[in-house]
């Protein structure tokens, strides 16, 4: 593709993130973070394009590597955000009426 | 194996399946607006991340022709190995270094891939793959996701406490700071302009933004923490976006930017909500770990008031409004479920009782609201700064636990302090202010708090936890 194509495409997913971020309350902010954080966790897809196309011991091992991580980071990513936003929902038995009308 | 090049790996389809898990990406993040939504927010979310992942897969040299497709289950399994335990047994009151760490790995990723991507184009190692296009955006992600890898496990360091939380001062570190990304930069532009050098890379780019992700974060004290974390999560995702660019991947380069402009985004809040700048921020050495301003100028004869378990028990049943104001302490003693249990008491008494949280209160955005979330406390009773400041003065009894700074009226009213200007909340507005502190110790900013010695105000010494539930069984048997 095109690199001003890849560029348009940056400036427009900036708009879309910096909208969609600006609704989410102060009190879900540490979620809002490790989920995004998991998101970022996508470079995993870098890792395994360039794998493809690498030779050499070395650069199949620093690959091996970044693919770990990025693996860590997508599933501890998106585990650990969903354990706390079962929290905020809150457990059963101790959920009172008035919560479930909210939201 | 006689597979045709097939629709599914046909380059238009494998677009169109990044292009839905874009839309689940962006559903997702808007799910995370209400708590009702925001689990399945998350969950769509993921599931965007497993279709980009097949799709990538789905591309034809990397699994079909050539692709080594046993190191890539190597890696992935050994990530999942270690990303689903670690994700699972982490405490709420731990949430802080883990994203930190998580983090850092994202950035680590980033700049492994760009050093491969280095090495491959090198034009002496056999590679014609040689393209500006390419490699200015590589090398950039190299700096970025190298300063975010370090930056990210000191910041684990310090919130794990293995670093001390106070600002380590280095000398001379802004002025050294500053020579590192000129190194850094001044490297990229070399290798960039066509002379290759691998010792350039790794030296110019990969360690001196390793030194400079290091340098940046250890000054830093611990109540700064919120920002640090929000800005290092920007850089990731900027540098995993740029990551997109060099390897002409889509998916790579909207969800980079997703996460760089919501990590910008929460920094900007976070500065703000302690009205300070970002690159003041950055400087670091905030208080200056080691004098406190707090022994300034005849104090001497301030007195502060102690109060006892039972007094706080009686004070508490007997007001119709109580608010608490949680802070790190509360995180540091686990009292989170102490603090509803005292909560739950009361309300059975007629008590109304809310939460205010500070924005950047705890050592993450939001840390106090995962707390509080994690013992059972309603969402609705988590009150945000703007929205409780003006009931203090209709509020008979503040508690603040284990919080300091983000109650300190010389933000409001001493031009002097070095926290004047930052929002706070107004609890020295309420009737009483009980406050719950180990000790008389000033906070992280190291900046002694008035409201301490205010006649309204009375100190209950004594570990968080302890203290709640102290409280709590003295407000049981007032029966």
């Amino acid at each position: 593709m095109d690199i001003l194509t890849d560029i348009a495409i940056l400036v427009l997913a900036a708009f879309v993130g910096f909208e969609v971020i600006s609704k989410v309350p102060n009190t879900l902010h540490t979620p809002l973070m490790s989920g995004t954080n998991a998101i970022h966790g996508i470079v995993l897809l870098g890792g395994l394009l360039v794998l493809s196309s690498a030779a050499g011991a070395l650069n199949k091992v620093l690959l091996v590597i970044a693919i770990a991580f990025g693996t860590i980071n997508i599933v501890g990513g998106f585990l650990v955000t969903d354990r706390m936003l079962e929290m905020f929902k809150g457990r059963g038995g101790r959920r009172r009426p008035e919560e479930d009308r909210a939201e | 194996m006689i597979l045709a090049t097939s629709f599914f790996q046909d380059h238009h389809f494998i677009e169109a399946l990044y292009i839905v898990a874009f839309a689940l990406f962006i559903v997702g993040l808007r799910g995370l607006a209400g708590p009702r939504t925001a689990p399945a927010g998350n969950r769509l979310a993921a599931v965007g991340m497993l279709i980009a992942l097949i799709a990538t897969l789905l591309i034809t040299h990397v699994i079909r022709t050539g692709g080594d497709v046993a190191l890539m289950a190597v890696g992935i399994g050994v990530g999942t190995a270690v990303g689903i335990p670690a994700a699972r047994s982490v405490r709420m009151t731990a949430m802080p270094q883990m994203v930190a760490l998580f983090n850092g790995v994202g950035g680590g990723a980033v700049a492994l891939i760009a050093w491969v991507e280095y090495r491959r184009r090198f034009p002496g190692a056999g590679g014609a793959h040689w393209d500006l296009k390419a490699e200015i955006p590589s090398l950039f992600a190299a700096i970025i996701g190298s300063i975010s890898f370090w930056g990210s496990n000191i910041a684990f360091a310090k919130l794990q406490e293995l670093l001390p939380g106070r600002p380590i001062q280095l000398p001379a570190q802004r002025f050294i700071n500053g020579l590192l990304l000129l190194v850094a930069v001044v490297s990229a532009v070399i290798l960039a302009s066509g002379t290759h050098s691998q010792a350039l890379f790794i030296l110019g780019i990969l360690a001196a933004a390793a030194v400079l992700g290091n340098m940046v974060v250890l000054p830093i004290g611990g109540a700064d923490m919120p920002v640090v974390i929000s800005l290092l999560n920007a850089f990731t995702g900027i540098s995993a976006a740029m990551t997109g660019i060099a390897l002409d991947n889509t998916a790579l380069i909207v969800a980079g930017t997703l996460v760089g402009a919501s990590g910008s985004i929460l920094t900007n809040m976070m500065a703000v909500a302690m009205n300070r700048s970002v690159p003041a921020i950055v400087a670091g050495g905030f208080g200056g770990g080691g004098t406190t301003p707090a022994a300034a100028a005849g104090d001497e004869d301030r007195q502060v008031r102690a109060t006892s378990a039972d007094d706080v028990a009686i004070q508490l049943s007997y007001a119709d409004r109580v608010v608490v104001v949680p802070g790190y302490g509360m995180a540091v003693a686990q009292a989170q479920h102490a603090v509803r249990e005292l909560m739950d008491e009361l309300e059975t008494r007629g008590v109304n009782v809310d939460f205010a949280i500070h924005p950047v209160a705890g050592r993450m955005p939001g840390h106090m609201n995962v707390l509080l979330a994690e013992a059972d406390v309603p969402y609705e009773k988590l009150k945000e700064m703007d929205e409780i400041n003006p009931e203090f003065p209709q509020t008979d009894v503040s508690l603040v636990i284990g919080a300091n700074d983000v109650t300190n009226p010389d933000a409001r009213e001493n031009e002097g302090s070095p926290i004047y200007g930052m929002p706070i909340l107004d609890v020295d507005r309420s009737g009483q202010v009980i406050v719950l502190k180990r000790s008389m110790n000033t906070g992280f900013a190291g900046i002694d708090n008035p409201l301490f010695y205010n006649e309204n105000t009375a100190l209950l010494f004594g570990d968080a936890k302890e203290s709640v539930s102290q409280v709590v069984a003295e407000v049981k048997e007032l029966g």
